[in-house]
């Protein structure tokens, strides 16, 4: 039984499948309406997410499928000390798959040790989001055509940006893709990225804090927001939220055909001005992740 | 001059870290043993300056290679009759359970006491372990 845990356990041979499936999903919705008639998905949300929750029990039932779960900690008997190991043994049994938010990092890895159902990490602390990135390379692929021969601005918050951080573990893996990665010195990509993926893999990337400078060489801007629970200070969160905000005016510097992701939510790192641009593909983004994500089920519970 | 009594048969953990005793001690458990244990801190050593040594009696049937995910400088001598009788090199484990701690205050091992604290070597060359849970990075001395 496979589960999704990482962004990096499907390889890049079965990621093609699922973008693939997602792709034929998106064409013949009426096809799929059906394929999981009878099939549970268990939302297991141990803090609030509404997008990410929505976003799978939305796929589910695009398939045909029903959904039940929580959706805090506090409505669920986490709040009675029962474990996440414990959780998973029970509710095996009640569903066929099941998706899991939890603050602390590696719960969902506990959840696959006892499952015998499928289980998807929808977000493990600061830790890992398989769904995003997911979403995210098939925003790409639908809008560039491919995955390769690219240049990839991120720009924001990219010490902290799991998103980030996920997004460039996956792209590496495709050929000739550079990034430009554009932050305030104090919200760099950790070391261990810089070092052990981008180096040792001999990826071409800049670290930079000028954002107009290199917008004419983009083929994707990856904005992200600078959350204010990664700061110890209000201060620094203050100094550092508005460093690097996206504007009409700097979007003029950019390719016709660039696209502007975000994960969302969106603060204010991009004014509203921008929503207009046909390039900002953000609520398109948020669309696309429900169709990855019913290809995502149908592949884990091995429904073609 | 300290002088501790040589061993008939035991096993001596030479070149450990000064300071770093105690740590072994604990994690081999050893306060649990009924044979004499004897901890010298702060050793002369010509290679490091300062090391602390454990010398344990009698036959020991522990597996002594969790030692070097600890501190890589560790050696081993069995001893018999008063010789040493093997040099034992320490190989890396793939995988160490309940050894080293996840540190991260986020993972859900600090939330859940009854998780095993799990680590799995990710670079061997490196000496680098992660935890199977969070991916946090242990890197012993």
């Amino acid at each position: 039984m496979k589960h999704l845990i990482s962004p990096l356990d499907l390889s890049v041979s079965e990621l093609e499948e699922v973008l693939n499936l997602g792709q034929e999903i998106l064409k013949n919705k009426a096809k799929y309406s059906d394929i999981c008639k009878g099939k549970k998905l268990a939302t297991l949300f141990y803090e609030p997410s509404t997008r990410t929750r929505l976003s799978f029990e939305a796929a589910m039932l695009n398939l045909g499928g029903k959904v039940l779960g929580f959706s805090s900690a506090d409505s669920s008997s986490a709040s009675k000390g029962e474990s996440v190991a414990d959780t998973i043994r029970v509710i095996s049994s009640y569903a066929d798959i099941c998706a899991m938010r939890h603050p602390k990092e590696g719960a969902p890895t506990v959840a696959a040790m006892h499952s015998k159902i499928p289980v998807i990490n929808a977000g493990d602390g600061g830790h890992n989001h398989p769904t995003q990135t997911l979403t995210d390379l098939f925003t790409i692929k639908q809008l560039k055509g491919r995955l390769d021969n690219l240049v990839i601005g991120m720009c924001g918050d990219l010490k902290f940006g799991r998103t980030v951080h996920s997004l460039i573990n996956a792209m590496v893996r495709y050929e000739n893709v550079r990034f430009i990665l554009v932050s305030p010195n104090e919200l760099r990509i950790p070391d261990y990225l810089r070092q052990e993926v981008l180096v040792a893999g001999n990826i071409n990337f800049i670290e930079t804090n000028e954002l107009e400078k290199y917008m004419p060489e983009l083929d994707i801007l990856y904005m992200t927001r600078v959350q204010r629970e990664r700061f110890f200070n209000e201060e620094d969160y203050i100094r550092l939220k508005d460093s690097f905000i996206l504007d009409a005016e700097k979007m003029k510097y950019a390719k016709e055909d660039m696209y502007v992701l975000h994960p969302l939510p969106r603060v204010n790192e991009i004014a509203a001005e921008v929503d207009n641009d046909p390039r900002a593909v953000y609520f398109k983004q948020a669309e696309f992740g429900v169709y990855v994500r019913m290809a995502l089920i149908m592949t884990l519970l091995g429904l073609s | 001059m300290l002088n501790i009594s040589g061993l008939n048969e035991g096993v001596v953990i030479d070149h450990i870290q000064a300071g770093g005793a105690m740590k072994i001690y604990e994690y081999l458990n050893l306060e649990k043993l009924d044979c004499q244990v004897a901890i010298i801190k702060n050793a002369r050593s010509s290679k490091m300056g300062k090391k602390d040594i454990i010398k344990i009696e009698g036959p020991l049937d522990i597996d002594l290679n969790v030692l070097g995910v600890l501190d890589h400088n560790i050696t081993i001598n069995i001893i018999k009759d008063n010789h040493i009788a093997d040099k034992k090199t320490l190989e890396l484990p793939d995988m160490v359970t309940n050894i080293i701690k996840c540190r991260n205050p986020r993972c859900i091992t600090s939330a859940e006491q009854e998780i095993p604290h799990r680590f799995k070597l990710t670079d061997r060359e490196n000496r680098i372990y992660r935890c199977v849970y969070c991916e946090s990075k242990f890197k012993g001395n």
